[in-house]
């Protein structure tokens, strides 16, 4: 275990430098030996704290689209927390440019998956609240979001309140008010996740063409790992709690994708491996924690 | 727009929007921008009349049983007035409860602005403080325990017979549904909206206006509607304890002199002040919170 993730984090160290040579510069976003605890007031040794993620590496270069996928609870969706600022890890980095001091909440992207639209605000006024919330005046913050609406396939809504929305509108209206506060880093908390298979689809592929334009670097939370193959450059398998990089592997396709590009062999082959170490992890996980459980609930 | 409108309200559609037109009555829905037609108009009275109409027949029936036995002749009416009596006193006495309705809703309006005001900002400080809701909610929820009618004499006693004393009752009755309906309505702000907004850079100020308070405002009106029912009966208590004008007042006298029609006239009164301010505040909610009502027709 301990070579593994030994491994990964060379490769993580890899992007890095990769990034470096490209733009004598840190990358993006360094996250370096990454853990988080939870104290769960249950008894035993340590006070009863959960470790949700263990010495999580990883980078994105600036424009670079990374997903993680990993078994549902291995703590996610609490890494895209750490990210975005909403939490301070137990122990470890998260750099931005190679600054780890910079402040992010505020000026990293988080997108959850609920939409999370106000119900007393139109779709303009829900696209415009991010920008609102950091101090955007009214009428500017409205107009920098009607300019996206044409390009999110919204014209026409603006005035239209989220329950008149389908789930695939107020999803784009959420993504719209997201875009328009993060400046070169997006993250994605399973943004599809409640949406029905067709409008999934639709949406992925509209997510391409939007993710193009906007030119912002993205973190992809999912479970989905063709989704995974199909949106991203670089797939990260984490572990089963306590979440840790297991795998990396780059998507070997070129842009602009299509939902045929997933059909090459190699693609299918690498969709193989990535199940692979993810249903591994799942049992794996389920067994460990079953273990953790027979000796008091300490893990 | 406009004169389309009138001809479908005349019932000769011309609209050249054929699916607009309720084609059973030849009326059209809503307009582009959301404004009622008058055709809406005139179906929203139609349904008014369906859903009031069994309310009304019953209270007819209701107070032809009342006429029907008051009139016997061996009830005396100053036990049971007839309909038609207490109708006879609130004509001849009509100028007289006009005066004291007014000095009532008066006290009711002062008292129920103080609660409200009260209540906000007691509500959003133990929203802002975990500390002050510990020390402050258990006070809040013990006051609540104090019988007003063992409170109301001293109330009088230390400040008077004016409105004073008269607004203070009003307001201990409308104060706590307020409070705890916007406290509860604050509570439940959605922990992941809040977190969205601090990925937004929010600060805690800038949440409460955007989030909190706007996501608490059903919540507020739900109180207020509670509040305002009670209001007039605190309004009418106070004055019956110690009073010089105001419709309590003027029953305590009526009582007193066994004029048992005038007190059931009062009483008309006031139970038709408190559905008059119930229903003002069920229009200001649907004014003010337009979203929370739309779709759920």
């Amino acid at each position: 275990m301990r070579g593994e993730t030994t491994e990964t984090t060379e490769a993580a160290a890899d992007v890095a430098g990769a990034t470096m040579r490209e733009s004598s510069a840190a990358p993006l976003l360094a996250v370096r030996g990454l853990s988080m605890r939870y104290p769960t007031g249950g008894p035993g040794p340590g006070g009863g704290a959960l470790t949700v993620l263990r010495d999580v590496s990883l980078a994105v270069a600036a424009g670079e689209f990374a997903a993680l996928v990993g078994p549902s609870g291995c703590g996610k969706s609490t890494l895209l927390a750490l990210i975005a600022g909403l939490e301070a890890p137990a122990a470890g980095s998260i750099a931005l440019h190679g600054d780890t001091e910079a402040r992010r909440l505020g000026r990293v992207g988080y997108m959850p998956q609920r939409d999370l639209l106000l119900p007393w605000r139109t779709a303009l006024g829900n696209a415009a609240a991010g920008l609102e919330a950091r101090g955007v005046a009214r009428a500017e913050a409205r107009s920098r979001a009607r300019a996206l609406f044409a390009d999110f396939g919204l014209a026409g809504f603006e005035d239209a309140y989220p329950a008149a929305l389908s789930g695939g509108m107020r999803q784009r209206v959420a993504f719209a008010r997201t875009a328009l506060v993060s400046g070169e880093l997006l993250l994605l908390d399973e943004p599809f996740g409640a949406l029905d298979a067709l409008t999934r689809a639709g949406l992925q592929e509209w997510l391409l063409e939007v993710w193009a334009r906007l030119g912002a670097a993205c973190v992809l939370v999912t479970h989905d790992v063709e989704e995974a193959l199909l949106l991203a450059d670089r797939v990260y398998v984490l572990s089963a709690r306590p979440g840790t990089v297991r795998l990396e592997r780059r998507v070997p396709l070129p842009r602009p994708r299509r939902l045929e590009l997933l059909a090459r062999p190699e693609i299918a082959a690498l969709k193989a491996e990535l199940l692979a170490a993810l249903v591994a992890e799942q049992a794996g996980g389920a067994r460990r924690r079953a273990a953790a459980t027979d000796e008091g609930g300490a893990l | 727009m406009k004169t389309v409108e009138r001809r479908d309200s005349a019932g000769a559609s011309l609209s050249d929007e054929p699916q607009r037109v309720d084609q059973g009555h030849g009326l059209s829905l809503v307009t582009a921008r959301g404004l009622p037609e008058w055709g809406t108009v005139r179906r929203r009275a139609i349904r008014l009349g369906r859903t009031g109409g069994p309310a009304l027949l019953a209270l007819a029936i209701l107070i032809g049983l009342w006429q029907w036995y008051a009139a016997q002749p061996e009830i005396d009416p100053q036990f049971l007035p007839t309909p038609v009596a207490v109708w006879a006193a609130l004509v001849a006495q009509r100028d007289i409860l006009w005066g004291h309705t007014l000095v009532t809703l008066w006290e009711t309006a002062v008292g129920f602005a103080a609660a409200l005001a009260a209540g906000v900002a007691f509500a959003t400080v133990i929203d802002f403080s975990p500390w002050l809701r510990r020390a402050l909610y258990p006070l809040l929820v013990t006051s609540q325990t104090v019988p007003i009618i063992t409170l109301a004499p001293l109330l009088v006693l230390w400040f008077g017979f004016g409105l004073l004393a008269k607004a203070i009752v009003v307001t201990l009755v409308c104060f706590f549904p307020v409070t705890v309906a916007l406290a509860d309505g604050l509570r439940s702000a959605d922990p992941e909206l809040i977190r969205l907004y601090r990925t937004f850079g929010a600060g805690r100020a800038r949440i409460f206006w955007s989030v909190r308070l706007p996501g608490a405002l059903p919540a507020l009106f739900s109180g207020i509607r509670i509040a305002i029912t009670y209001s007039v009966i605190g309004a009418i208590f106070a004055e019956y304890v110690g009073a010089s004008a105001g419709l309590g007042f003027y029953i305590e006298l009526k009582q007193h002199t066994f004029q048992t029609a005038g007190v059931i006239a009062a009483i008309v009164v006031t139970a038709l002040l408190s559905v008059a301010l119930f229903t003002l505040t069920a229009l200001v909610e649907r004014l003010a919170l337009p979203w929370y009502y739309r779709g759920r027709n």
